[in-house]
This record gives C-alpha cells, sequence and structure tokens, in this order.
C-alpha cells in the first residue's frame, strides 16, 4: 500500500444508484442458483402434492386449481423473503447503502424489483405449467398469469417491509410470517376470486383494476416505509 | 484557524439501561485525527454509529459544517466515509464488482481507477476472484480501497487495523497523516499505538 491518493478525476454516475443495485444483486445471487431454485421448487412440490393427498379427479381439482396455486405462490414468495436484507445485514452493506447520499428509494426500488424478478416472475412463469396439471380451463389460466403478474410483486413490496422490520433480529421467521401474512390476504382474496370468475366464464376486469390499484399504492408507498423500517432496524 | 467539520454536543447514550457516555462534546476540524479509546463495550462502535448518523443519540445532536446531520444527511453522507466493524463486501463478488458497487452508491464512477487502487492495497492479481477466496485480512484490505478510491473529507474508521500485518498497519498511518494534511479529518477506534500521525488527539471513553 502506499499513501498516495490520486487525484483522479471522477464523475458523478449517471446509471445511479438504482442500476448498481441491481446489478450487484443479480450477479450476487447468480453465483448462488441454489437459493434462486428453492422457492420454485417449493412451489412445484406443493401443487403437485395436492392432487395425490386430496383427488386426482378433474373437476374437483379444477375448482380447487386457483386457491392452490395462489397458496403455494403465496408461501413460496415468503418462504423467499430471507434474501432480501438479512445477508446484505450480516455483511455491512446494508448499513453502507443507508450512508449513501444518492435518494434511497431508488436503492430500495431496486432491491424489491430484484427480489421479484428472481422469485415472482419466475412463479408467474412456471405457474401455466401447474395450472394445466390441475385441469384448471385455459380462460383460466390467462386470468392466473394476469392475476401473478399483478400480485406477486404486491407480495415483495409488503413482504420487504416486514424483512426490513425483523432484519436486526437473530431469529426472524415466526415474526415475519405473522406481520406479513395478514397483508397478504386481501391481495389472495381478488387474485384467486379474478381466477374463479375467469374459468367461470366470467368477465374479471373488476378484480384486475383492484389489483393493479394495490400494485400502484404498495409501489409509491411501501419504499418509504421500508426506508424507515431499515433506519429504525440498524439504529439498534 | 481551521474550519469544524463535525461536531457532537451533549452526546448521551444508554444501551440496555447502561450509560454508555453522558454529556460528551466532540469536535473535529480539518487536519485533525482524533483517536477513540477505551475498553471492551465501553461504547466506541456505538458512539462511532451515533457519528455517521445510523444510530442515534439518547441525548445531544451531531452536527456537520454546523448543521444537525438530519438536515444535511445528504451533504454530510457525500463526504463522510464509514468503515464498519463488518467487511462492508459481498462475499460472492469480486474485489472489482464490490469497489464499483462502493462507488456507485456514492454517485461517483471510477471503473478505470479500480485496478489501480487495489494494486495500492496489496491486492494486484486477486482483482476477478470471488472475495469469499480471499483471507480475512486481504477481504480487510479490499474495505479500505475504498479509502484510496473514493475521496471523502471525513474517515470514520472502526477498528482499520483489524488482521492487516505490519506494512498494512504502516501504510495506513502514512494514509491517515496524509488524509489530515490534505485538510480532511480521521476519527477512528483502535487499540493499536499510532506513531508518526500528526495532528493526533485522542479521546477515552469510560
Amino acid at each position: 500500500m502506499t499513501a498516495q491518493i490520486n487525484a483522479v478525476q471522477q464523475s458523478v454516475d449517471k446509471s445511479g444508484i438504482f442500476c448498481a443495485m441491481i446489478r450487484r444483486d443479480m450477479t450476487a445471487a447468480f453465483r448462488h442458483p441454489s437459493d434462486l431454485v428453492n422457492p420454485l421448487i417449493f412451489f412445484v412440490v406443493v401443487v403437485t402434492l395436492f392432487p395425490l393427498a386430496v383427488s386426482p379427479d378433474s373437476t374437483f381439482l379444477r375448482d380447487i386449481a386457483p386457491g392452490v396455486l395462489w397458496v403455494s405462490a403465496l408461501l413460496a414468495t415468503l418462504l423467499s423473503l430471507d434474501m432480501l436484507f438479512q445477508s446484505d445485514f450480516q455483511d455491512g452493506t446494508l448499513e453502507q447503502m443507508l450512508l449513501s447520499p444518492q435518494p434511497l428509494y431508488s436503492a430500495i426500488l431496486a432491491k424489491v424489483a430484484t427480489h421479484w424478478l428472481l422469485s415472482g416472475l419466475p412463479l408467474t412463469l412456471l405457474s401455466p405449467l401447474l395450472a394445466m396439471m390441475l385441469f384448471l380451463p385455459a380462460d383460466g389460466m390467462q386470468a392466473l398469469m394476469l392475476t401473478l403478474l399483478l400480485g406477486t410483486p404486491v407480495l415483495s413490496f409488503i413482504g420487504a417491509i416486514g424483512s426490513a422490520l425483523t432484519v436486526g433480529l437473530r431469529k426472524t421467521g415466526l415474526l415475519l410470517s405473522l406481520l406479513v401474512l395478514p397483508l397478504y390476504i386481501p391481495v389472495l382474496i381478488f387474485a384467486s376470486g379474478a381466477v374463479q370468475a375467469a374459468a367461470a366464464g366470467l368477465p374479471i376486469v373488476g378484480h384486475l383494476a383492484l389489483l393493479g390499484a394495490i400494485l400502484a399504492l404498495t409501489v409509491v408507498l411501501a419504499p418509504l416505509a421500508i426506508v424507515t423500517a431499515l433506519r429504525i432496524s440498524l439504529s439498534g | 484557524m481551521s474550519e469544524t467539520l463535525l461536531q457532537g454536543i451533549g452526546l448521551c447514550c444508554e444501551r440496555d439501561h447502561r450509560v454508555l457516555f453522558e454529556s460528551l462534546d466532540i469536535d473535529v476540524s480539518a487536519g485533525d485525527v482524533l483517536q477513540i479509546e477505551g475498553a471492551n463495550g465501553s461504547g466506541k462502535t456505538t458512539l462511532l454509529r451515533v457519528l455517521t448518523g445510523l444510530s442515534d443519540a439518547s441525548e445531544g445532536e451531531v452536527r456537520w459544517r454546523g448543521e444537525s446531520i438530519r438536515r444535511v444527511r445528504e451533504d454530510y453522507h457525500r463526504e463522510m466515509q464509514y468503515l464498519g466493524h463488518a467487511a462492508g463486501i459481498k462475499q460472492a463478488l469480486t474485489a472489482q464488482e464490490n469497489l464499483r458497487w462502493h462507488a456507485a452508491i456514492k454517485g461517483l464512477a471510477c471503473d478505470n481507477e479500480i485496478d489501480e487502487t487495489l494494486a495500492k492495497v496489496g491486492l494486484r492479481g486477486y482483482e476477478d476472484v470471488p472475495c469469499y477466496t480471499l483471507s480475512a485480512g486481504q477481504q480487510r484490505r479490499v474495505n479500505l480501497a475504498r479509502l484510496y478510491l473514493l475521496p471523502a473529507k471525513l474517515w470514520i474508521l472502526d477498528e482499520p487495523f483489524t488482521a492487516i500485518d505490519k506494512s498494512g498497519v504502516q501504510a495506513i498511518e502514512m494514509l491517515l497523516s496524509h488524509q489530515a494534511q490534505q485538510g480532511g479529518a480521521v476519527i477512528l477506534t483502535t487499540h493499536q499505538e499510532l506513531h508518526n500521525v500528526p495532528g493526533l488527539r485522542k479521546l477515552e471513553l469510560k
């Protein structure tokens, strides 16, 4: 080490904190792919076990398919919340993020977006296959994809609030579920309701509009709550 | 008379009904190197975290250039560099990627200087290996590379000498002197005796 500091020419990074966070989290995640596959395997396993445990009858499976698929997707998301802030907290990069002069809102948006790209989006893409296994009609299939596309980001945002609140604690498992699950229930009700309605041939525009409204609200407000929660968690 | 950068006024901190320090005044001006001493558990790290703005003091206020750091948070964090207890690097990423991220969140782009900086901290040839393959001292050096790479008026360093070898310690001491001579300031905790650091002041926590 030499003690000279180069008077290097430095400029303000145009891409900003948003891109930097996404690039870093994506790179780190793909170096440990096993963590990524976990929620997906959980999703597939739960859905496949239902016909075995309850009944392989196609009319019965068609009736329960929307509920089973959505509950499994919700639990799979819950399982993946750990990867949001926990490792950043342990290696000290979370406090560095809080000490950034850049807008934290963008940083948080980037973190949640990465989480969704790595959990919610793969779940959505995988769902038609599992829906077929449960004899969901074609109309319902489209509704299922749409509701998952609108609903899973909400799950990521709300989950991030809970994850941020519990990040400083040693054992978070049960507390996190207790905090987050009640807030997941509206999404679950509207989303599985929409899939059921679509499977019965009814219009679902109303359901989708409601889900869209919930999503818009969480995108705007949740990052504020997450920033505050992180500050509280780290000040201890 | 050099300008006052950071001021702590009447700081008091309590953890688990135990008072760590109370009515503590701190004054750090350009050119100062302030070493905070004290036994284990005397609240050194807590004090540093209060000064960075990560934690809140139970009483008192921290000011940056005369203004409360709550009000000038962004300006303060642009000019301050904090090296905490934890490594501050992602194990799965390479030294290069880690530094690039640190630069980006400080709002700086310096891709070209990263390799050069890593060579300065003795990590030539380790630029693109994941950090989990590096030793504890080498990981620490990746973190210290931030001090070379990202200029800041104030450095707050929590035990910067941990896991660093003798030549590394010397280099850090030179780095501290250089920072002070350039009109910057340093606040650090260490149990090490610092040699050849002009402008060194000490603060003992009891």
